[in-house]
């Protein structure tokens, strides 16, 4: 059963690492075609956006400490604070706001 | 151009707030792990090597139900195909010079935290950044997992709460910036977090798994905006303006 087990991470891992080196190792020029430039400019704006929200409400204890994140996270971004400063602020309004809620 | 040095250590910097928020988040993947049946070790080495959070929570329910290998391989494809088009974001952002020994040492690191970071650079990506982010953020992650095996549950809730929006806090601080500055970005931010809530709720797209509902709208809408409004094009233009 345990080999099985490495078996199947061995398994995973091709497949993972395969899909992550494909296109960065095949595509080697920089693309040319206008369509092809904007839509790779505009999906990491996409990608990233999508996958906060609606997951940043899902992941707390409670949906209220998720927006309260939300909100101190865009404002303290919009107000230009860096990485760690804005990663951390939104945690400690969770931990905060739930120490309220909860 | 920074030296290969500074870009490591500015690498590392930021992988600091991606490494916390991999940390707890690694637990909670160490308790399915342990369902699976995964030793710590197991766990270590599949999260050192695997570096995702959905797809590897996917593989070892593969692993729980004992499922045949083409199901992990089919799992694995489906819910890792958006490193597909980060990985093809990646590649126009790596110099056409660069060794290709490189793109295969990027391309390890293509996770969405560090692809954020990454599209964060000014200019063409220096590998050497990737790496030092890698260097904080990957042990973080499976260190995390092998301690959800060992102790998962006796982390307390209110910890594991506050420390999972890190990561989503990071993805602020790389989106909120050039929206500021850019209104078609601003107007794009705040559609896609619609578009994302509308897709999680309506009849049909909810049943979608969350890596194929990122899938589906980061291709219509980035499409849409492609079309709409063509970005101007530049030769050294970077793709995303770093916040100074």
């Amino acid at each position: 059963m345990s080999k099985n087990i490495n078996l199947y991470i061995l398994v995973m891992f091709a497949v993972t690492y395969l899909i992550r080196a494909l296109p960065v190792t095949l595509i080697r020029r920089k693309i040319r075609s206008p369509f092809l430039r904007s839509f790779l400019y505009y999906v990491p704006y996409v990608t990233l956006a999508v996958m906060t929200f609606p997951a940043i409400i899902e992941s707390t204890q409670t949906p209220v400490s998720g927006i309260l994140a939300l909100a101190a996270g865009i404002l303290a971004a919009w107000f230009g604070r860096s990485l760690l400063q804005v990663a951390s602020l939104c945690c400690v309004v969770v931990l905060i706001s739930e120490f309220f809620i909860i | 151009m920074r030296s290969n040095q500074e870009a490591f250590r500015e690498g590392m910097k930021d992988g600091v707030p991606i490494g916390l928020g991999y940390f707890a988040v690694a637990f909670a993947l160490g308790v399915a792990a342990r369902d699976a049946g995964l030793s710590p070790v197991q766990g270590f080495i599949a999260s050192i090597l695997c570096l995702a959070s959905a797809g590897e929570y996917a593989g070892f329910t593969v692993i729980a139900a004992a499922s045949p290998m083409f199901e992990m391989v089919l799992i694995t494809l489906i819910i890792n195909a958006r490193y597909l088009l980060m990985s093809t974001a990646v590649s126009q952002k790596l110099s056409e010079k660069i060794r290709p020994v490189h793109r295969f040492g990027v391309a390890y690191f293509i996770t969405d935290e560090i692809f954020a970071i990454e599209m964060w650079q000014k200019g063409n990506l220096n590998p050497f950044y990737t790496y030092g982010a890698g260097t904080v953020a990957a042990p973080l992650w499976a260190i995390g997992t092998a301690l959800g095996i060992l102790v998962g549950n006796l982390m307390p809730v209110r910890l594991v709460s506050a420390l999972s929006v890190a990561l989503f806090g990071m993805f602020l601080a790389v989106i909120i910036p050039p929206a500021r500055k850019d209104r078609i970005i601003l107007v794009l931010v705040i559609i896609s977090f619609a578009a994302s809530f509308a897709a999680s709720r309506l009849p049909y797209l909810n049943l979608l798994s969350t890596g194929n509902r990122i899938i589906l709208l980061t291709i219509l809408l980035s499409a849409c905006a492609a079309i709409l409004f063509p970005h101007p094009e530049e030769e050294d233009e970077e793709p995303l303006e770093q916040n100074v």
